[in-house]
């Protein structure tokens, strides 16, 4: 039954572009970048137990780096894609160092603060990265002479990433060292007297996260071939939590649903109001309020009370 | 020379106007263990309400109305606090997302109502003509912004200290459950602080008004100060908290002085120092 429905899914996204017009394509798109990009927070979130409210500025930081690169200095896309990945992944390595000093809302601050400053300078530093205006004009790469400015083939490459970096994070958090993060999410204590690093285990955690933060980063920057400084503001890290939370964190499949429906909240209701963010801060009331758990777990549960 | 002292005067005031922030926000982690995100949105609901109230009503007092829109945004928080905070008592991270989503609504309704565009707030008349000492010149608005910032911290430092509610709070900050087992009501307590701390927020937005304006973007501006103050300073600690703004204050005012472009960068600086070499803060009494 399971897999029947596992192979329905993979159909129906694989085979999605054949029926769906370019505005759904590449909303598709879209949820399946905000869907790494929530995943790779989960792991924080919901395996780890650090809440970050600056994880945008993974996806920020990668995404100028790749647009800078290409577009000022000329940088063909590969090259500009290894660099900004490696430039994210260190990042995390040494913002990860400041920030596991802390734990629970100490981290929490030292997070946003982190990306607070990571915002200041994407403003302030008009002459590198143009300020308010962003920047503009930036191409698709072309992975082995395929063109990917079509929504359809765009979508397939999105679509590739990641279900590469859904089974990455999947064998992540259910290897051996997965068991241990959560050991020392619930118990750093009786883990460290087990003779285990609750430090390193988080470390390791939080790179690995900056990493995949990166690669959504870098879809992003292809996707709008655009970048302005409020990818990496608070309400971005936000929004992304709340897909965590709402979705269900510490489950696979709650960030990519919880992703999915922030999104598309934000598309329609952007349609109809124009108070997004006042309605982002409902929505977290609401969900945090009446559903803590997530839409996934609870869901979940009221399927197997049915069942019985 | 002139540069200097101007210069650091303008982070005397800024400093002042961070305490008046940052204590609040230092006093409601060190007692409920709540990062209160919404801190930043308190005080510029503090800057409308008094740019709204000088600029409709000339010659009103902003004493008095930094009073009243104290009161107004104390009782805001007291209800946010009574509604929702209080029904979060288990879900500590709960509490943080939802203090995030009531900044967002505060900001947002703010550009609803206010719109997009700076407001500024008048300097009081009595106060606009500058000072004189040694040959320099100041502006009065700024010196006495200052000397309401301290007037604060002694009202503050009496209040924890040597009153009956303030040894309450300390022994909130210090252990809550033993608190609570002596009879403190520490429930009531974290209303009582919660409103304090806004109210003082909301205060200081309105003295902070003839200075920074009124504008949308303004809470992200200083909920990251507060942070780097409370980081700094040590959370729940009164004086960490006035020492912190003051560094705080210095460094910011200088660092965009001099090097615009980098400002946040070494404002940062300290705070990664900090948190290297003693986690706890300046003068924290709590871990975080």
């Amino acid at each position: 039954m399971k897999w029947i429905g596992a192979a329905l899914l993979a159909a129906l996204l694989l085979l999605l572009p054949s029926f769906a017009g370019d505005f759904y394509i590449n909303l598709a798109s879209q949820i399946l970048i905000a869907a790494i990009f929530a995943l790779s927070l989960n792991l924080l979130v919901g395996y780890g137990g650090m809440t970050s409210l600056g994880h945008a500025s993974y996806l920020g930081v990668a995404a100028y780096i790749s647009a800078l690169l290409t577009s000022r200095y000329g940088l063909g896309h590969g090259p500009a894609a290894i660099i900004s990945i490696a430039g994210t992944t260190a990042m995390a390595a040494l913002f990860g160092v400041i920030a596991l000093r802390a734990t629970g809302l100490g981290f929490l601050m030292i997070t946003l603060a982190l990306s607070q400053v990571l915002w200041g300078l994407a403003y302030r530093m008009s002459g590198v990265t143009n300020g308010d205006n962003g920047v503009a004009g930036l191409t698709r790469p072309m992975p082995f002479g395929i063109s990917l400015d079509s929504a359809a083939s765009f979508y397939w490459f999105a679509l590739l990433v990641t279900t590469i970096a859904f089974l990455m994070m999947a064998i992540f958090v259910s290897s051996s060292f997965g068991s241990s993060l959560k050991g020392v999410r619930d118990q750093p204590r009786r883990m460290a007297a087990l003779g285990f690093n609750p430090w390193m285990i988080r470390w390791i955690t939080f790179v690995y996260a900056g990493f995949w933060g990166g690669v959504s980063g870098l879809l992003y920057v292809y996707y709008n071939k655009y970048i302005h400084p409020t990818s990496l503001s608070t309400t971005s890290s936000a929004e992304a939590l709340l897909g965590v939370i709402a979705g269900g964190s510490g489950t696979l499949g709650g960030p990519v649903v919880g992703a999915a429906l922030v999104l598309l909240l934000k598309n329609y209701a952007s349609a109809y109001v124009e108070r997004w963010n006042m309605l982002l801060g409902l929505v977290f009331l609401f969900i945090v309020l009446v559903l803590p758990a997530g839409i996934v777990p609870g869901l979940g549960k009221f399927l197997r009370r049915g069942s019985r | 020379m002139q540069f200097w002292i101007i210069q650091g005067l303008n982070s005397l005031s800024l400093g002042g106007l961070l305490f008046l922030l940052s204590s609040g926000f230092s006093l409601i982690f060190g007692l409920m263990r709540l990062a209160n995100l919404t801190h930043g949105a308190f005080f510029m609901l503090g800057t409308y309400f008094g740019a709204t109230a000088l600029r409709s009503y000339t010659g009103l007092n902003i004493w008095v109305t930094a009073l009243g829109a104290g009161i107004a945004v104390a009782a805001i928080g007291g209800l946010f606090e009574r509604l929702v905070l209080t029904r979060l008592k288990t879900n500590p991270l709960g509490q943080v997302l939802v203090t995030l989503g009531m900044s967002f609504i505060i900001s947002d309704a703010c550009l609803m109502l206010w719109g997009g565009d700076s407001i500024p707030v008048p300097t009081p008349q009595n106060l606009q003509s500058p000072t004189r000492v040694l040959g320099f010149v100041f502006p009065t608005y700024r010196l006495v912004l200052v000397g309401c910032a301290i007037g604060a911290a002694i009202v503050l430092y009496f209040l924890l200290e040597r009153t009956r509610l303030g040894a309450m709070i300390r022994a909130g900050v210090d252990d809550r459950q033993m608190a609570r087992a002596v009879g403190i009501p520490v429930s009531n307590l974290f209303t009582v602080v919660f409103c304090l701390g806004a109210g003082i927020a909301g205060a200081g937005g309105v003295l902070g008004g003839p200075i920074l304006s009124a504008y949308p973007g303004l809470d992200g501006d200083m909920l990251p100060l507060a942070l780097i103050v409370v980081i700094l300073g040590g959370i729940g600690s009164l004086l960490g908290a006035f020492v912190g703004s003051f560094i705080i204050g210095f460094i910011y005012t200088f660092g965009t002085a001099l090097f615009p472009e980098l400002a946040y960068i070494i404002l940062f600086l300290p705070m990664i120092f900090v948190i290297a070499f003693r986690p706890q803060g300046l003068f924290g009494r709590v871990g975080t």
